[in-house]
């Protein structure tokens, strides 16, 4: 990821974009900020939030034309909020708040104003905070212009004179019953000029007109045809107090920096109003009406109440179906750029190691967000990023690669086709985890499959998942190379799956075979069984890999509605699915993300689950979800037990791949084909906790038995002299196993288990 | 790892190889290219190491991801 790169993704998350009330204000007032505050009551922080933008509040709360409504998110569900209305609330209660604000020292500089009215008089005020010498020039006998036709009950004259005085008073020379003609303009000592003479007004600079007759203005900068004169307020629009003070300010910003000698145009996006790209989901957004104010303004209660229609409108879609996203506290525009940040460490700690780790890759989020920003994508980029540079923490997934080896190791792969020819039709690829959960559907459902299909051969291995997930893209390049190889020995057969993470890894990397799952072929040849029954109606839990993946979702539930099965959907469903925690090896970055987010899951819908993915099946079972996998309802007995079963244990999945390859054996030459290791000799005793403790630790049966066969051969161990347990240790690889143990007839029993990845180098000293 | 509890492991446990009593030593052990010295039981004889469960999932797998994350 580079600096571009990041800005890109930092861009398309637009969850910091304004909401679009404070978009469409021409002055930005930030209404959520201040509905939030008058939400809890607290109208003080609201009348702050108010006066930080708009130096006439009361004036404003009581003439703006809203231009805040125009796309407020609540206008379709119950109505527009009233936000001038609450502007006032506040204001009644917090006026006496306003201080007089700090004024720079004052500059050389000295800058003419033309015009009392509201656009004139915001600019004054800008720019004597910013130290100039600021003269106003009025026609009138006194200030407001525009302002003094409305009517008494709406805007008081006292109001006015109150506002306009607290900015006068700041140091504003004021000359009144003088308008300016070009001659006496000439007259006049000034380095720049703002003319807010409002339409129809005289023209004293001569300035260039258009051929309506109106002054030509930088609608950006405010400059007219004269540099150092500019220009806005109602000689330049219909009439609008807030545009006024809008242009008032942007012009005082433009006559600033004119008057400073620096670009007027640099960096003034978003200025004036706006469309804010923000997006704000209201489809689960309750109608409630408006609470419209008493004319004398709103009570506590009402203003309290109308406040809290404030949807608080932000995006944040991907956050609220994503538990991963949820952990972390923030949301993918700050992520991106804690990544990155940790992507750029050299030798400080770099502390967001586990929540890139900690990602399922599910795509979720990209189906959710209005930008289509998949932060799984850019997660996986990130490891692969993290593999290539040696920042993996070796640990991160060692140990499901290992898994992923072990399945594609010759003694437990398999390739056999059906009656013994060099080629095949189509291949059945059942995924290593089917087979690992499962092993006694594997010869079954090749069975079934063989039924129909003509020269239907069979391939036991790991897909390569693993690696692509843990961002090891040599590795899996090559596991899909070897794959590749032996498929075109084969001769180039269609591929039978029954996992779409199988599914997703060879269509991404191989996309010229051709894939169907088991799903679709037991749905073209009617080959699931009819009535089974099931007691009560399954959720269908689609697996994440299963997204976009419309052939496999419905070949599923066609298959349900053939064997009678009811079913209904989950809310998040088909496209919308959720991962059950296996995805982009997340549970061994971070179990307990892993625990939140299964239960999150499960507690989706009170039914038992049906799924397509033992992963899925095995994770949801063991959060204690009753889950069936759809093999269960086509060749399980039992099904509420099998509902409840929990998966095997990660040595137990060992031991199983074997066994299914020994069955398929069997089944397809008629050999028998025992596979024993000189350590499986060592049958150990194992307590059920002792098999907890074993799974927490990642130690497999086999790690611990080799432990074993070393102490015995070898002697290498050490005897507690009160217990008489011995205890040896054990490195086959990286990591070093310790087993402390007793004989007990012709087993053995273990007491203890432990591993390090730390080296021991001998004696130091 | 505390003297206490080196102390215990020394009245319990000997050499399976050699029958030899164990004895204190300041063994190197190190990870991803950095190594740092620990005080662990080693036989007296064959030299070779004990490591007690309290130290290889309490201090050294600290160490381990501390040094993952560098
Ligand atoms: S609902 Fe609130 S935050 Fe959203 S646009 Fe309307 S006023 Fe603004
Ligand atoms: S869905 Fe998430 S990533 Fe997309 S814009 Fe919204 S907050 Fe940002
Ligand atoms: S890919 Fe999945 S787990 Fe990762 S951020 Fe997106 S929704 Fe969350």
């Amino acid at each position: 990821m580079d600096q571009t790169r990041l800005r890109e993704l930092e861009d398309q998350c637009i969850q910091e974009c304004a909401p679009p009330c404070a978009a469409h204000c021409p002055v930005h007032v930030d209404v959520r900020a201040l509905t939030s505050a008058i939400a809890t009551g607290d109208f003080q922080t609201a009348f702050k939030t108010l006066y930080k933008t708009v130096p006439f509040p009361e004036i404003i709360a009581r003439t703006c034309n809203q231009p805040c409504q125009a796309a407020c998110y609540r206008k379709s569900v119950g109505g527009d909020i009233q936000v001038a209305a609450l502007e006032l609330a506040c204001i009644q209660r917090y006026d006496h708040l306003i201080t007089k604000p700090m004024l720079l020292p004052q500059k050389d500089a000295r800058v003419l104003i033309i015009g009392g009215g509201l656009s004139g008089l915001t600019a004054a005020f800008e720019l004597v905070k910013k130290g100039y010498q600021v003269a106003l020039y009025e026609r009138e006998n006194r200030l407001g212009g525009r302002l003094w036709s409305y009517n008494e009950d709406q805007l008081h004259g006292e109001v006015i004179h109150r506002e306009i005085e607290r900015i006068i008073d700041l140091g504003i020379e004021v000359h009144f019953n003088t308008e300016l003609t070009p001659a006496s303009v000439s007259s006049l000592q000034f380095d720049a000029c703002y003319l807010g003479t409002g339409a129809g007004a005289s023209n004293p600079f001569n300035l260039l007109t258009n051929p309506n007759h109106s002054l030509q203005v930088n609608t950006d900068t405010f400059q007219t045809s004269q540099a150092n004169v500019f220009a806005g307020g109602s000689l330049l629009r219909p009439p609008s107090t807030i545009f006024s003070v809008s242009d008032g300010r942007r012009a005082a910003i433009s006559i600033d920096r004119f008057l400073q000698n620096v670009s007027l145009t640099a960096s003034r996006v978003n200025e004036g109003a706006y469309n804010t790209r923000l997006i704000t989901n209201i489809s689960k957004v309750d109608s409630v009406e408006i609470v419209p104010p008493a004319p004398t303004g709103y009570s506590v209660a009402d203003a309290i109440a109308e406040a809290n229609r404030c949807l608080q409108c932000d995006c944040m879609e991907c956050v609220k179906v994503c538990e991963y996203l949820k952990h972390y506290g923030s949301y993918p525009r700050k992520y991106v750029r804690e990544i990155y940040n940790n992507l750029s460490i050299i030798m400080r700690t770099r502390t967001s190691n586990k929540m890139i780790n900690s990602c399922t890759l599910c795509g979720l989020c990209e189906e959710v967000c209005p930008t289509d920003l998949n932060m799984g994508v850019v997660n996986n980029e990130v490891r692969q990023t993290m593999v290539k540079t040696g920042k993996m923490p070796p640990s991160a997934h060692d140990f499901a690669l290992r898994d992923m080896a072990f399945s594609n190791d010759a003694r437990v792969a398999l390739n056999l086709t059906a009656d013994g020819s060099e080629t095949c039709d189509y291949l059945f690829f059942p995924g290593c985890q089917l087979s690992a959960s499962n092993p006694e559907y594997i010869p079954k459902l090749y069975q079934s499959l063989a039924s129909v299909l003509p020269k239907l051969g069979v391939m036991l291995r790991c897909c390569g998942a693993p690696a692509d997930w843990s961002g090891e893209q040599e590795l899996f390049a090559q596991t899909m190379l070897e794959f590749k190889t032996q498929w075109l020995a084969l001769g180039k057969p269609k591929l039978v799956l029954a996992c779409t993470s199988c599914l997703r890894m060879f269509s991404t990397a191989l996309p010229e075979i051709e894939t169907l799952s088991a799903w679709q072929v037991f749905e073209a040849h009617t080959l699931f069984p009819a009535s089974r029954q099931y007691s009560r109606s399954l959720a269908i839990h689609d697996p994440c890999t299963s997204r976009y993946v419309d052939k496999w979702q419905d070949a599923v539930r066609t298959g349900l509605d053939a064997m009678g099965i009811t079913h209904h959907e989950l809310e998040m469903s088909r496209d919308l699915t959720e991962c059950c925690g296996y995805g982009g090896v997340a549970w061994l970055a971070h179990p307990e993300l892993v625990q939140d987010i299964l239960k999150r899951r499960a507690s989706e819908d009170e039914a038992d689950y049906l799924t397509y993915c033992v992963m899925c099946r095995d994770l949801l079972a063991g959060q204690g979800k009753p889950t069936l996998h759809l093999l269960d309802l086509i060749f399980g007995e039992n099904l509420d037990q099998l509902a409840r079963r929990k998966g095997p244990d990660y040595s137990q999945r060992h031991e199983n791949r074997l066994r299914a390859k020994e069955k398929m054996i069997k089944l397809i030459t008629g050999k028998e084909h025992p596979m024993t290791e000189s350590y499986e000799r060592y049958t150990l005793l194992l307590t059920p906790e002792m098999r907890v403790t074993l799974e927490e630790r990642l130690i497999l049966v086999e790690d611990v038995q080799k432990v074993i066969e070393f102490a015995e051969t070898s002697g290498e161990s050490f005897k507690n002299q009160q217990t008489g347990h011995t205890l040896a240790f054990f490195k086959p690889n990286l990591i070093t196993y310790w087993v402390e143990f007793s004989r007990e007839g012709d087993a053995w029993r273990v007491h203890n288990a432990y591993s390090h990845r730390m080296e021991l180098e001998g004696r130091a000293s | 790892m505390s003297d206490s509890s080196l102390d215990s492991l020394k009245s319990q446990w000997t050499c399976g190889k050699c029958g030899a009593p164990l004895e204190v030593a300041s063994v190197n052990v190190s990870y991803l290219g950095s190594g740092y010295p620990v005080d662990m039981l080693v036989c007296k004889n064959c030299k070779r190491p004990l490591v007690p469960a309290e130290l290889a999932l309490g201090k050294m797998l600290e160490v381990e991801k501390l040094m993952e994350d560098k």
